[in-house]
């Protein structure tokens, strides 16, 4: 393949990923006008993962409960994370999600109204107050339709099914990155100054998960293949509640809604466990929590007939549970003939979400490469060990606009245009091009089965040295076989061979996953260690950052910034802020109504 | 009960192509999806597919099953017992490949919808009963079926002169906004042709987020339309009162 | 646009549920030839429609009576029903499929014919609706006085099967009327912010609210009302009809 002849376009800014992330970044890049900004996704516009969310946007905005603030935001939220977040990323969030929200409203949003005709809140785990901005159960979908017609009201030019493969350097710093379209396989470049990377999470490496296929975690080892660093690989967050039964929907998300709006956990043995795990909190406690809870309760043999507990809303009013949960009732009753409204289903753990990621700046998402920034839930920063529901919608709305600031700065800053190494194009194109010389090689389906059982065997809900060090010994065979994928077909809309790239990169962030947990050797967040069952104070101050060399992956500990004392302080209290009058009683204040 | 499947799936592209038969094996509580996943994995690689959510959420996977546009993931393969699914792509929109189709046109539409323009700055004082309605056309998740089973779309390919029901409700969701200060009607009757749409409600048959596309927006949106165009009492009072035309006929506090 | 593809060797029939498709149109092809045949011979050679004091909606109100007009009496009426639910939004749906096969069925391709013809869409004079539903409700405030005067016989109230029928007639019709999608526009639809113009301050719904809302719920069963009211008319003109032939007797129940 010829350079010429290739389809090139140059933009100052170009942002990968067209979830909440990208978009809001494409979105704040453009507003200003003066620099060309391109956002890209694989999958049609309007499709990414953000429109599974559900839940809600935590926003600290206290339509419902006046006390609440930025400082209860983030109390709750480096609480959660386990205190190994990074505090001026928790700060500057606590601080601008509410009004990223009311930013949405202006845009289109409907959300739901309290009774005063204000924006709706509704209660979820771990958060001090009712904080979650939402519509029904469909949040996700409602944000990521708001900004994609924002997006194409404004002058961006939108790239969809283009898959990018390679991000491209001019030295140290960014300078593009090339891909395919998915419909018939031909290339094309993108020279940038910028680039945010927007490309979400890799849940599917698990075989029960709640995520979207696109969540094969392109972005994330795509930046460490030329050479960002990231951070808190280990961090794999599994939530509570994913359908069970029947088999063909198991681990499709059952929201935190649920709970939210009163639901309720009960085991084989009609026994609320929640109580005895977390009677302060109970249901609505944090999620690492509560799925560990589950799994305790199903070791223990309390579990229901498919492996799961009974979640059970029955005792609300059937037209209550319709208007707040349209989603989950026809869900149900479409895949799971289950009436929610009548009786008590199952749940049971599925993988959900990503803390960790590609390491970036707290102000400006700037990752260790000068060019590349980073936000949504491929970035690390914000959620710890743990994150707290709905952090991530609000997560997306105030990182995605910080990253397309700094992007539209740095862009604007740059004087020189940026070259690119044509033997690196060259190269990526023979490497794409590879799969259809094995058409017996090895089927991408296949090792990505292989690959999402061991994950889920070794390295999932309960984890240990000798678990892991078995797992890592199967990842590493089966990267080795994964360099013999191979494809057969044409390069027209052939799934066979985009698979070959996104399994690639899961092979390769599972090994991270793994090393990572190796190294931790503690329980904390999502990450829980039978052999280390306890929370360590000592290794509470790491954080640990892989990064690529020639000789594989090298993990270094370096040290959680400190906070100061201000903020150290908040942190430090008994209770949240806002809530001292109400400590003793539960969490989350009683509901109206 | 049948231990396995059977599916007919079509494969082929713009040139032309045949339906391919295939068995699955069957697992409690499959969707067609599921079974087209078997058979990528197992059978045919290459098999091109729409999807991203298998939840019914993002309106990736569209198809025809036996004849009726569906999504594939929210489709219950024991509602077929004993019988051969027939899986085809939408009909309305050019081939790519397989059960794959080009939907880019539906794209280009929705970027000629006026965006949604309020006339104050958020937060927004509304009631929930005063913006049920509109939720309700927020339920979209962009499966295009309704454009798809369409008929002004589907059989006389009126691309050119109608959005399709897909872009009424888009309309509809801005124009019936309380906060919304824009003025939609002369494009939902000129370039967007609302009078192409002859009410028979197949859109709605097929909406799998169950929207009433009929009877809550386009026939909402044509008596707009006739209150403007087509009232001479109404526009002989108007005049009367010298109101102007265009302008929106509340104006929210 | 390019042509659309068409794939689909042995495409299989449309199937919306476990009725074929063509079960509906074909039920609606015989229902309103049946009506409309009906009607017509009803219209054409019959000049009265009153027995007693049970009165055809056919004929009421008697205009030509009040015009002193005595042949082709129940055209002067006939007329205004006639073109409402012409006009009306789910005839519209009803005769497109069935008679002008646009489509005959969902997902059903339409016939060979259709490819050569430019298709218009709606005729624009069924945006007159509005109007029609005025003569609509003209027509029933008569019906309405009908089945006052069908309970009340020579020799006092009492309650008959012609009176019961003339009842649930004007019932499925009055149903019909205030289900209309352009009285539904009209009543509030039309409106984007109820609560931005109400004076009892922003959270009591105003009265207008609560008048769409009726009638949007009514509205989601207008097909229903549609059909409902036909037969009931059908059934109310020819009760009457066979006691003036003298076929049946009327029963009085009280
Ligand atoms: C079922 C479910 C429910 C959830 N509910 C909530 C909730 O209630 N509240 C909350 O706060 N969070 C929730 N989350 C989490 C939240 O939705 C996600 O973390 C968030 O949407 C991530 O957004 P993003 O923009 O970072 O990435 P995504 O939305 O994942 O977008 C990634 C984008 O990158 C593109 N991309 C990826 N790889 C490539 C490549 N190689 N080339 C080109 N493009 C690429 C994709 O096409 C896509 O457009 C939920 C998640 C799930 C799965
Ligand atoms: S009702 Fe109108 S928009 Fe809907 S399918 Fe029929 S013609 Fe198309
Ligand atoms: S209106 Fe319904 S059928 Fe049409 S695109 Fe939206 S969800 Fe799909
Ligand atoms: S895969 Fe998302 S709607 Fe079917
Ligand atoms: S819409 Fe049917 S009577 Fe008006």
């Amino acid at each position: 393949m010829n350079i010429e002849t290739m389809e090139t376009h140059s933009f100052d800014v170009l942002v990968l990923g067209s979830g909440g992330a990208g978009l809001r970044a494409a979105v704040e890049a453009a507003s200003e006008g003066g620099v060309s900004v391109a956002v890209i996704g694989k999958s049609l516009l309007g499709k990414a993962h953000t429109v599974m969310a559900e839940g809600g946007a935590a926003a600290s905005i206290g339509n419902l409960d006046a006390p609440d603030s930025w400082q209860t935001h983030f109390y709750d939220t480096m609480k959660s994370g386990h205190y190994i977040n990074n505090y001026r990323t928790v700060e500057v969030f606590a601080k601008e999600a509410p009004s990223r929200v009311l930013e949405l409203e202006q845009w289109g949003a409907v959300f739901d109204r309290t009774p005063e005709g204000l924006i709706m809140q509704r209660a979820f785990g771990g958060h001090s107050f009712r904080r979650l901005a939402h519509i029904g159960d469909r949040t996700g979908m409602e944000l990521l339709r708001t900004l994609q017609y924002k997006a194409i009201s404004m002058d961006i030019k939108v790239f969809q099914e283009v898959t990018v493969t390679r991000l491209l350097m001019d030295g140290s710093r960014i300078a593009g990155a090339m891909g395919y379209y998915r419909s018939d396989g031909h290339f094309v470049l993108f020279k940038a100054k910028a680039i945010v990377l927007a490309t979400g999470g890799w849940g599917k490496l698990y075989k029960v998960t709640s995520n979207s296929w696109e969540s094969t975690g392109d972005g994330a080892a795509m930046a460490y293949r030329i050479g960002a660093d990231l951070k808190d690989m280990e961090m794999v967050q599994f939530h509570p509640t994913g359908m069970v039964w029947p088999p063909g929907v198991a681990g499709l998300l059952v929201t935190e809604g649920v709970r939210g709006e009163g639901g309720l956990l009960y085991n084989s043995e009609k026994e609320r466990f929640m109580v005895r795990y977390d009677p302060e909190r109970q249901e609505l406690s944090t999620r690492d929590v509560v799925a560990r809870s589950i799994f305790k309760e199903v070791q223990a043999g309390r579990g229901t007939p498919h492996g799961g507990a009974w979640l059970d809303i029955s005792h609300k009013k059937a037209d209550f549970i319709k208007q707040k949960l349209p989603g989950m009732y026809e869900q149900f009753l479409t895949l799971g003939d289950i009436d929610i409204t009548k009786q008590p289903f199952e749940v049971a753990p599925t993988c959900h979400y990503q803390m960790g990621g590609v390491q970036a700046q707290a102000e400006t998402c700037a990752t260790t490469i000068p060019g590349l920034f980073a936000a949504g839930e491929v970035a690390c920063g914000l959620h710890g060990a743990n994150r707290l529901g709905g952090n991530s919608l609000a997560d997306i709305l105030v990182f995605g606009r910080r990253a397309g600031i700094a992007a539209r700065d740095y862009a604007g800053a740059l004087k020189s245009d940026v070259t690119i190494d044509e033997s690196v194009v060259e190269a990526e194109v023979a490497r794409v091009l590879e799969p259809f010389n094995r058409p017996d090689g090895e089927n991408p389906y296949a090792i990505h089965e292989e690959l999402q059982a061991v994950m889920s065997a070794h390295a999932a809900i309960v984890r240990s040295e000798d678990d892991l060090k078995v797992g890592l010994g199967k990842v590493l065979a089966l990267q080795e076989r994964g360099r013999r994928m191979g494809t057969s077909g044409s390069r027209v809309y052939n799934p066979g061979w985009h698979a070959v790239f996104d399994v690639e990169n899961m092979l390769m962030l599972s090994e991270l996953i793994i090393r990572g947990a190796l190294e931790r050797k503690e329980s904390r967040g999502g990450h829980w260690r039978s052999d280390f069952p306890d929370e360590l104070p000592e290794m509470g101050k790491w954080n640990f950052v892989h990064q690529y060399s020639a000789d594989g992956d090298r993990v270094q500990r370096v040290p959680v910034p400190e906070m100061p004392p201000v903020l150290a302080e908040i942190c430090a209290r008994p209770v949240a802020p806002g809530r001292e009058s109400a400590a003793g009683t539960s969490q989350v204040p009683p509901r109206k109504g | 009960m049948a231990e396995e499947f059977v599916l007919s799936i079509f494969r082929g592209d713009a040139e032309g192509g045949e339906e391919v038969e295939y068995h699955v094996p069957r697992i409690e509580g499959m969707v067609v999806l599921d079974a087209v996943h078997h058979v990528q994995a197992h059978d045919a690689q290459d098999l091109a597919v729409r999807w991203n959510c298998k939840a019914a959420h993002c309106g990736s996977c569209s198809a025809e099953i036996n004849g009726m546009p569906k999504l594939m993931c929210k489709t219950r393969l024991d509602e077929y017992q004993g019988e051969t699914v027939h899986i085809q792509p939408m009909r309305t929109f050019p081939i790519i490949k397989d059960l794959v189709t080009d939907v880019s046109w539906n794209y280009e539409v929705a970027k000629k919808i006026p965006a949604f323009n309020p006339g104050v700055a958020a937060p927004f004082h509304m009631q929930q009963w005063d913006v049920d309605r509109i939720q309700e056309f927020h339920h979209c998740i962009e499966c295009f079926l309704c454009q798809d089973v369409c008929h002004v779309l589907r059989d006389h390919h009126e691309q050119d002169e109608y959005y399709g029901p897909r872009f009424m409700v888009k309309m509809a969701e801005f124009e019936m906004h309380p906060m919304d200060r824009a003025d939609r009607i002369p494009q939902i009757k000129n370039e967007g042709g609302i009078g192409l749409c002859n009410v028979t409600k197949c859109c709605t048959t097929v909406c799998p987020q169950h929207i009433h596309i009929t009877d809550n927006a386009i026939i909402p949106l044509k008596e707009r339309v006739a209150d403007r165009y087509y009232d001479p009492i109404r526009n002989f009072f108007r005049k009367l009162g010298g109101k102007d035309e265009n302008a929106k006929q509340e104006t929210p506090t | 646009m390019a042509q659309a593809s068409q794939p689909g060797l042995n495409r299989p029939k449309t199937q919306a549920g476990k009725m074929p498709y063509w079960v509906e149109p074909v039920f609606t092809i015989i229902a309103f030839s049946g009506f409309v045949i009906y009607a017509l011979w009803e219209v054409l050679f019959h000049n009265m429609g009153t027995y007693h004091n049970y009165v055809s909606p056919f004929f009421s109100p008697d205009i030509a009576g009040w015009f002193g007009l005595h042949i082709l009496t129940a055209l002067y009426v006939a007329w205004m029903p006639l073109i409402f639910r012409f006009s009306c939004y789910y005839y519209r749906k009803e005769y497109y499929r069935a008679f002008s096969f646009h489509p005959f069925g969902c997902a059903v391709t339409e016939p060979k014919s259709h490819q050569t013809r430019h298709y218009n869409g709606e005729w624009k004079i069924n945006n007159l609706h509005r109007y029609t539903w005025f003569l609509a409700v003209f027509v029933l405030i008569f019906l309405w006085k009908d089945v006052v005067q069908g309970f009340i016989f020579s020799n006092g109230f009492g309650v008959g099967i012609g009176s019961l029928i003339l009842l649930i007639n004007a019932i499925l019709l009055t149903g019909y009327t205030f289900s209309c999608h352009a009285w539904r526009n009209m009543i509030g639809g039309r409106k984007d912010c109820f609560s931005c113009t109400t004076t009892h301050g922003p959270k009591q719904k105003p009265a207008s609210y609560g008048i769409w809302q009726r009638v949007s719920a009514l509205n989601v069963f207008h097909g229903w009302w549609a059909w409902a009211s036909m037969f009931s008319v059908w059934i109310a003109d020819l009760y009457v009809r066979l006691l003036m032939m003298g076929v049946i007797h009327d029963v009085r129940l009280f």
